[in-house]
């Protein structure tokens, strides 16, 4: 084989990525529904032909996905067996204990093949609007076993050598209350596999077949390379971190996530055997879901580390299966999103403790999936299903980003006016929230205040899947914790909120009542009493922080106006630090 | 229709102001340059004016701009107000929830106008229309009058739905305009009519951030041309490649973002049409950026929004420019994982490259094309340094790249440019291949100092099919002035079933829409040969939330358009499919906007004015030869005089074409030949 040139090597890397971004875009802007288009909730790549691995993934993919593509991938590769497949195939699933995440997310995974072999695999993840279950949207807070949440594909082929399998199109769109929706989100990402194909066929043809092969390979050595010389920079020894999940939603209890990082020379250890058995209700993850969540973590703290299988390899993983962080079927895992929020805020804590000066303080760390489901005037059906933002944690450079999305998304958020339009619903509140970030020397980035008033004349049901309404998102070095999460919605007899805190669902509002959702901010990063005066009055002026908490938590003493009372701040900062 | 004229492009660069000069009359083509002034621009423009003759005998100048631009990049704007909708006024500061990176969480952002600054008033319309709270005029007054008292010197009015509905909007702004004290005040409606709050929202504001920025600078070169006994016409380029009046540039300032390289764009295209070739890739090779753009057809492809910087977005039609971070200043290095990487991070004009000698020591692309020849150490384009540090760019090489990588210093200048072309080559094939494009068809065009340097990789990486570096690449922009069109476009949200579409309701919009874009392109005092009116829809499948852009077989013709159901989905089908390999039968089509453009055609310039004279011939040109590495080797090169190249004349490569403002490297295998206007083609031998 063809020793590979650097040059050739840095060529490849770039065009490589290129087609795995073409393939995010195409999905993106053919996609019907706004998590996929508008969210980006997908994710598009190239994996190793026998193993699954991560070989090369596009930039903008939902962060996740890119840790728990390989996990799908190797459920197909073992599916097939030896069966073989052939050119043309094309398989899709979505079982969330094989390939990760829960049931909304649809993967396609298909052959490249060449010479009459494979090659490697392309995969297409996506996440559909609807599948069946209890709730419509999938995020069932209720649910105990999976069968509650929607229907479960193994894989299964799509496509037998090229032809679609209309008999699969047809049980798909016999389970979903959006079929419509399903199947223009499938055709968005045959559409981006289609195209794949041909781009990584055309790259190979121009370099040949082993050149290529010898570029991944180098990818990955290097992005293990870089993973290790990244690690050896911590200080070697054990750190502990632990945070809470509220409850999982039919047993109210707090759930532990603990982790010791152990830190050996080149070499990590994360060990989770010290967290909270399997639960009842679905915020369990599978193993490959908790993998991809360290990943995540991983790539946050070291974002230069390219994003494939190589920087792994570093890394040894204890996830045993008698926590709720490894669960095999039915154990119920819609609420997923919130249990590796707080995995990838462990992590961030743990890494905080080995250097600081590495680490931002905790994100929100909520998705608060919401649905809003009722009739139309017209009597059609109509279910609104959204995310909503937070703050993120404060770093060692700057205050955190007021309004941001978590960790494991760059999602946009649907524009209100693009909701207003198709839903009948006004948002009354679309705002940030004062005082719902954690105070620090860098303040965490704010949270916001989302107001809805249902227009339907029917009415709506209204559930929520979310967290944080009892555990903070906390801060690092000495900065101190954001707002909790709080959802509150009109009943006839006056506002009220959830018995779980920020699980519910049932809620029935009527025209013309509004539910409220605030969310935390992220967590401070250093002690809020060094924080200049200066910009602890700017943030009263802009309404960020109240006078109250500026003189509690930062000793400044500052009218709403803006106006710094020196004396009083000169004696409270005193006090503070006698 | 008038007498002839001279008429003067000009273009405010970072360094230099570049003029072009056509003289009706004479037929005859001057060039002229002056220092920028940064900060004060006008003096350049003036001064730069005065050296093409007196000031009152030029007929008309058109210009593009970067003040637009550099305010908005610099963050040098006005101290603007905000009046919106109850439980919005953070809209602008909550973006759409994105972050400035996708790994690693660090960052925050500053809105332009402070919170503090950003005030509501009752008011509430409907996505439908209907009006459910009207809005409250003594609010808007007295928030006008604490804005005013906070030291704003601009005000934007935003309401939620006013697309669909701006009535409450336009009463405010009435009810503002009473009480403000200048002109520097605009509501959502007017500047972009269409769904997405952030979008519209962010782009009313930065265009009230730009108001009092624009029209000062404007106000300042209308008086010193008027001082000057100028009595022609003035015209500024906007960023969608047409020319619009300084009123218009002046209210909608936000219009002239990305002024300079559209220009630039536009005079690429009619030097290639004019040569003949219709389809092209504009490359722009700068210090710090590789910006490129596709014509195909003579057309340049517009997009609706850019992204300034994160957080501030622009949205109205542009010309489409897809920068990638890779310039002449991009520096090289060896990460730690052992991959060679140019850029982004650049060493910019200061402290420079290594060659430079202002003290960086971190290799660049230019570095590199230095030395390997491909640059001429003792003449250095721009004319601002006498001689460049051959010596110095070597030791860079040979300590940073060549040793990581175990290369010669040489074979480490060539990885350099090989890995800076493969992502040249990369953000070509996004706008051609990624777009459908065959890249056979199309030629390149390497226009600004340095993509000329590289056309050969170019045509070998990416597949295309020549390459046409215009007889002078530093002033196409200037050039671009004289010779675009003028140009306005209109959106308007429409939200329209096509299965129920009252064909009649929407040709009546279209046909007002038209009118009102005519009105504005007939009342620019530029001399046109006649205004064309052409409508676009932004369609999809109902569901979907991106549109594909649908352009219409019709125009305005008799105060109708003649538009019916069976022509908008036979148009809209052929567009999806073109974008996307499925059609989805069976699903409702909806018509989201409705896009009107009136482009007022420029009588025909003849670029044979730009041709080489009679003093010109290969012999004159010859300066000799050089070394010049290729691939793995030293060759003896020709080097020439470009400008003294005659008509006619064939380069074959290795060699090295100079002039002032370019360095046009012709490899081997390659040939070059001057056209008849005077461009060089340079395609495979």
């Amino acid at each position: 084989m063809s020793a590979l040139d650097p040059v050739t090597f840095a060529i490849l890397t770039g065009r490589l990525e290129q087609i795995a971004d073409e393939m995010d875009a195409t999905l993106y802007r053919s996609a019907f529904n706004p998590i996929i288009a508008e969210a980006r909730d997908a994710c598009h790549g190239l994996y190793h032909a026998t193993t699954g691995a991560t070989l090369v993934q596009g930039s903008k993919g939902l962060p996740i996905f890119v840790g728990a593509m390989a996990f799908a991938v190797k459920a197909v590769i073992d599916k097939v067996g030896a069966n073989g497949i052939d050119e043309g195939d094309t398989f899709i699933f979505n079982d969330p204990y094989a390939g990760g995440t829960h049931l909304n997310d649809f993967r396609l995974v298909r052959p490249l093949m060449r010479g009459g072999r494979v090659y490697a695999w392309l995969a297409s993840v996506g996440h559909w609007l609807d599948i069946g279950g209890n709730v419509p949207g999938g995020y069932n807070p209720r649910a105990t076993e999976s069968f509650q949440e929607g229907v479960l594909i193994p894989p299964v082929k799509l496509l037998r050598a090229g032809v679609l399998q209309q008999d699969v199109v047809d049980i798909l769109a016999a389970n979903s209350r959006l079929p419509r929706s399903n199947w223009g989100d499938l055709n968005g990402q045959l559409n981006a596999l289609d195209l794949g194909e041909r781009r990584f066929h055309a790259l190979i043809d121009e370099y040949g077949d082993d050149v290529v092969a010898a570029a991944l390979q180098a990818a990955s050595a290097r992005a293990e390379a870089l993973m290790r010389a990244n690690i050896a920079k911590l200080p070697d020894g054990t750190y502990s971190f632990e945070d809470y999940l509220d409850n999982d939603g039919i047993v109210d209890e707090r759930l532990t996530i603990a982790l010791d990082m152990i830190i050996a020379g080149d070499r990590m250890v994360l060990d989770f055997s010290r967290t909270s058995p399997p639960c009842l209700g679905p915020v369990n993850i599978s193993h490959a879901t908790a993998v991809a969540c360290c990943y995540v973590a991983l790539k946050h703290v070291f974002s230069e580390v390219p994003a494939n299988a190589g920087c792994l390899a570093p890394i040894e993983f204890v996830i045993s299966g008698t926590t709720f962080l490894g669960v095999s079927a039915p154990r119920p895992v819609a609420g997923y999103t919130e249990t590796i929020l707080r995995m990838i805020g462990v992590v961030f804590g743990a890494i905080a403790q080995a250097d600081p000066a590495r680490a931002t303080a905790a994100p929100f760390g909520t998705i608060n999936a919401l649905s809003v489901a009722g009739h139309r005037a017209s009597g059609d059906r109509f279910v609104m299903f959204c995310f909503f933002g937070g703050g993120l944690g404060a770093s060692p450079e700057s205050d955190g980003l007021n309004h941001a999305n978590n960790p494991i998304s760059t999602a946009t958020i649907p524009p209100a006016e693009i909701l207003e339009a198709s839903y009948p619903v006004m948002f009354t509140q679309w705002a940030l929230r004062p005082d719902s970030a954690g105070p620090g020397r860098h303040r965490g980035g704010v949270g916001a205040v989302y107001e809805v008033e249902v227009l339907a004349p029917g009415g709506a049901d209204v559930s929520l899947l979310g967290e944080r309404g009892r555990y903070a998102p906390f801060g690092v070095d000495g900065g101190g914790p954001a707002a909790l999460n709080r959802f509150i919605y009109d009943t006839p007899e006056g506002p009220a909120s959830p018995p779980m805190a920020s699980k519910i669902t049932g809620v029935r509002l009527r025209q013309g009542e509004r539910l409220r959702l605030e969310s935390p901010g992220g967590g401070g990063h250093g002690n809020p009493r060094t924080r200049p005066p200066a910009q602890v009055a700017r943030d009263v002026l802009r309404g960020f922080v109240s006078p109250a908490s500026a003189a509690r938590d930062y000793a400044v003493a500052v009218s709403t106006d803006g106006t710094i009372d020196a004396a009083a701040t000169a004696a409270l900062r005193a006090g503070a630090t006698a | 229709m008038s007498a002839a004229r001279i008429l003067v492009g000009v273009d405010v660069g970072g360094t230099f102001t570049d003029l072009a000069c056509f003289d009706e009359a004479t037929r005859e083509f001057r060039i002229a340059k002056a220092p920028s002034n940064r900060g004060d621009e006008a003096l350049g423009f003036i001064e730069g004016l005065s050296r093409l003759g007196p000031i009152a005998t030029l007929g008309a100048i058109v210009h593009g701009t970067t003040v637009g631009t550099n305010a908005l990049l610099e963050r040098k704007g006005a101290r603007v107000g905000l009046i919106t909708t109850p439980g919005f006024r953070d809209a602008l500061e909550m973006r759409r929830r994105d972050r400035p990176h996708t790994w690693g969480l660090w960052g925050d952002f500053e809105p332009v106008i402070p919170r503090e600054l950003r005030l509501e008033v009752p008011e509430r319309t409907l996505a439908d229309g209907i009006i459910r709270t009207a809005v409250d005029l003594a609010a808007v007054r007295e928030a006008a009058t604490r804005l005013l008292h906070m030291g704003c010197e601009a005000l934007a009015i935003v309401f939620i739905n006013a697309y669909a509905n701006p009535t409450n909007e336009r009463a405010a702004h009435e009810a503002a305009r009473e009480i403000w004290p200048n002109a520097h005040l605009g509501h959502s409606a007017q500047v972009l009519p269409e769904i997405r709050e952030f979008e519209r929202t962010c782009t009313t504001v930065l265009n009230a951030y730009l108001q009092p920025v624009v029209a000062s600078y404007l106000g300042k070169l209308e008086a010193g041309l008027a001082q000057h006994g100028f009595v022609g016409s003035f015209h500024i380029v906007q960023s969608n490649g047409g020319v619009m009046s300084t009123q218009t540039a002046a209210r909608l300032p936000v219009r002239t973002a990305l002024s300079g390289p559209a220009a630039g764009v536009i005079a690429a295209a009619a030097i290639a049409s004019a040569a003949g070739y219709a389809d092209i890739v504009t490359a722009d090779l700068g210090g710090t950026s590789f910006d490129v753009s596709l014509v195909a057809g003579g057309k340049a492809a517009l997009a609706a929004q850019t992204t300034i910087d994160f957080g501030l977005v622009v949205r109205t039609p542009m010309i489409e420019i897809t920068t990638i971070g890779a310039g002449g200043g991009s520096i090289a290095h060896v990460d730690p994982g052992g991959l060679l990487a140019v850029g982004p991070e650049s060493a910019g004009s200061r402290p420079g490259p290594v060659c430079y000698a202002q003290g960086n020591d971190r290799p660049t692309l230019t570095d590199a094309n230095l030395v390997l020849g491909r640059i001429n150490a003792e003449r250095p384009i721009g004319g601002k340094l006498a001689r460049l540090d051959i010596a110095a760019a070597r030791t860079a090489i040979a300590e940073r790249i060549g040793k990581p990588l175990g290369l010669s210093p040489e074979a480490a200048a060539e990885a350099i440019v090989r890995v800076a072309n493969a992502r040249m080559a990369g953000a070509i094939r996004l706008v051609s291949i990624e777009r459908g494009h065959d890249p056979a068809r199309f030629t390149a065009v390497p226009f600004g100092g340095g993509g000329a340097l590289h056309v050969g990789a170019l045509l070998r990486d990416v597949g295309l099919r020549a390459a046409l570096v215009p007889r002078y690449p530093g002033i196409t922009s200037a050039l671009g002035c004289i010779i675009a069109d003028i140009r306005h476009d209109e959106v308007a949200t429409v939200n329209l079933s096509l299965d129920r579409l009252d064909a009649a309701a929407l040709d009546a919009r279209m046909a007002q829409s038209g009118q009102a874009a005519h009105a504005v392109v007939a009342a620019s005092g530029l001399q046109v040969d006649g205004i064309e009116i052409a409508y676009e829809l932004d369609m999809h499948y109902e569901g979907q939330t991106h549109t594909v852009s649908v352009p219409l077989p019709v125009t305005l013709q008799g105060g109708t358009i003649g538009i019916d159901a069976p022509t908008v989905r036979t148009a809209f089908e052929a567009a999806y499919r073109q974008s996307f390999s499925r059609l989805l039968p069976g699903i409702p089509v909806r018509i989201v906007n409705l896009r009107t453009a009136a482009i007022g055609r420029r009588p025909h310039f003849d670029l044979a004015a730009l041709a080489p004279g009679p003093e010109a011939s290969l012999a004159a040109a010859h300066r000799g030869t050089r070394p010049v590495y290729f691939d793995g080797a030293w060759h003896d090169s020709a080097i020439y005089d470009r400008l003294l190249l005659p008509v006619g004349a064939a380069i074959p490569g290795p060699a090295v074409l100079e002039q002032p403002d370019a360095t046009t490297v012709i490899d081997p295998g390659l040939i070059g030949r001057v056209d008849p206007l005077g461009n060089l083609i340079v395609e495979r031998a």
